[in-house]
């Protein structure tokens, strides 16, 4: 445990000792701050305040859902690719760490940074409420399935980095497919209707809309850590290779 | 302290470690020795657990490395080939972090990183970033993470390599200061593997050819004659007329250099008597001859001794 909570440690503050994190931290708030303040005009012109969960929240929700799939590649892209690119990752599996500590830890640090960029939205509702106070119940719902999805992006992106020392590739192959999806998930409709049902229940996107209107339903909280578990898996499989390939 | 019991390891097809056995007692200094390929890291990185075997088992301090991983890990500091450490901590963090990890505890921990800052002469760099520092002093950090936390057993390997003189005479001084330790280092150097260890296990295509003191190794090389003999003639009839001389093991054709003739290198168990033959079988042809030396046999003419003893007194 004390091990853990060493690399852990470590991985926070390499976090914090590069600017990269305080760039996307900005870039993440001013981008979810711009999305506050059209969201909120559009509400107010358009939305007649009848329905500020809907007509506001939602569209919040799924904006800072787009930012964080641009952030988050920039975010992970380093876990591994950097160990791996530096040689530094022999030593550190052969220190009295288990393979899924260091794992942990590092998933561990980068859900830390996510929290907090999260945290740092947190602003907003609470600027909205001291004008007109509103449920918050399903605001919290909304936050929940937001950290949802992107400790799973999170873990994806983990796993893409364990298996290059290349961060720009590791960041690039973590950004595209998210977009994709994302792109698949405006345009559900033209996709052939065979496929349609399976894209639905395998995306990440239509899992997350409960969430945005204040649902916390157990099977998309289910899919999300299932899915979140399937990348540590195979994470760990990818670190466990060395044994037949003969490096890492 | 170490116990290496019929360790193999395959990648895939390939087997880099061929069924080795050893042991290395309590503060014993052992070398492991062989060329380039002959599976020295895959061994050592089996004893550090980094790899798994494919058969056999590593057994540190009466722990069983594939049973208990991370408390036989806990007992052994690793120096691999290639140092490589977080560029952007200074040395100070590198060791703390190191520290940490391997459970040393809070209330212990500066002592203990400070103890092997000035036990590795990194005094003067302690606050500098490990980015920063010249090979020879990163090679001091990797060798001061190793030491961090006491851990009964050390593993290096090929600690000297890519440094510069000054810098491996620094290093084999630090070396040879770690008393009362077990370690455990990798080599391709025999003088450097004689000089720092009390043992010498050697290595030849994943297995284990010899395991013998220093002393026993010299003896079986003084036992060893190596000549060099300069000779103008065709190479091929030369080579062979040499190798058909009584009591030559093997002889090899050198590269050609500046000065006239071809070299070829003899060895043989006792080549006092070979030297006499040499000037009548040459000039006899027709040749000519124009050089013979006694050389100090290498650390390659002993593999030929090893892997091709001859008469009685062979190795294994």
């Amino acid at each position: 445990m004390r091990s853990f909570v060493a690399l852990f440690r470590k991985e926070l503050r390499s976090y914090f000792g590069s600017p990269l994190v305080y760039l996307v931290a900005a870039a993440f708030l001013a981008y979810t701050g711009y999305y506050f303040q059209t969201d909120l005009l559009y509400f107010v012109t358009f939305g007649f305040g009848v329905n500020i969960m809907e007509n506001f929240w939602q569209l919040l929700f799924i904006d800072i859902r787009l930012v964080f799939i641009l952030a988050i590649p920039l975010l992970t892209m380093r876990l591994l690719a950097e160990e791996r690119r530096l040689g530094t990752l022999e030593l550190l599996l052969t220190y009295p760490l288990r393979d899924g500590a260091i794992v942990a830890a590092k998933l561990g640090a980068c859900l830390v940074v996510i929290a907090l960029l999260l945290g740092g939205t947190l602003l907003y509702p609470v600027w909205v409420y001291r004008i007109q106070p509103f449920a918050v119940m399903p605001l919290i719902a909304g936050y929940v399935g937001l950290l949802l999805f992107a400790g799973t992006c999170a873990s994806y992106g983990l796993f893409i980095s364990a298996l290059t020392d290349s961060q720009v590739l590791a960041g690039f192959l973590t950004a595209l497919p998210l977009l994709l999806l994302w792109l698949l998930s405006w345009n559900e409709a033209a996709t052939a209707g065979a496929t349609l049902p399976l894209m639905r229940a395998l995306s990440l996107f239509n899992h997350f809309q409960p969430f945005s209107v204040g649902l916390i339903e157990a099977r998309d909280v289910f899919y999300f850590l299932f899915t979140a578990g399937c990348f540590v898996w195979g994470t760990l499989r990818v670190l466990e290779a060395r044994q037949w390939r003969g490096r890492h | 302290m170490i116990s290496v019991e019929h360790l193999t390891k395959y990648y895939g097809a390939t087997r880099a470690v061929d069924d080795v056995s050893f042991e290395i007692a309590r503060g014993e200094r052992a070398a492991l020795l062989g060329p380039n390929g002959s599976g020295k890291s895959t061994l050592l990185r089996m004893v550090t657990g980094y790899f798994s075997p494919t058969g056999g088992r590593v057994v540190i301090g009466g722990v069983d490395m594939g049973g208990a991983p991370l408390a036989a890990r806990r007992r052994v500091g690793y120096l691999p080939e290639q140092v490589s450490l977080y560029p952007e901590l200074t040395v100070r963090r590198t060791l703390a972090f190191v520290a940490e990890v391997r459970g040393v505890r809070r209330g212990t921990r500066r002592g203990a990183v400070d103890e092997v800052i000035a036990g590795c002469g990194l005094t003067e760099v302690a606050d500098r970033r490990v980015g920063t520092l010249s090979k020879g002093y990163r090679q001091r950090v990797g060798l001061a993470q190793a030491l961090v936390g006491d851990p009964d057993v050390l593993v290096l390997d090929e600690p000297t390599v890519g440094l510069d003189p000054v810098q491996t005479v620094e290093m084999r001084g630090l070396l040879c200061g770690l008393t009362g330790r077990t370690v455990l280092l990798s080599t391709h150097i025999l003088a450097e593997a004689s000089a720092l260890c009390s043992r010498i296990v050697i290595l030849d295509r994943g297995r284990l050819l010899a395991e013998d003191t220093p002393e026993g190794l010299g003896r079986r090389l003084e036992a060893l004659g190596r000549l060099v003999v300069r000779v103008e003639g065709p190479a091929g009839e030369v080579t062979s007329a040499l190798a058909a001389l009584p009591g030559v093991l093997r002889v090899e054709a050198l590269p050609p250099d500046a000065l006239p003739g071809a070299r070829f290198v003899l060895l043989g168990p006792s080549l006092g008597p070979v030297q006499r033959q040499i000037g009548p079988a040459v000039v006899g042809r027709g040749w000519t001859l124009l050089e013979v030396r006694a050389e100090t046999p290498t650390l390659e003419d002993l593999f030929v001794r090893l892997v091709r003893p001859s008469g009685h007194d062979g190795g294994r």
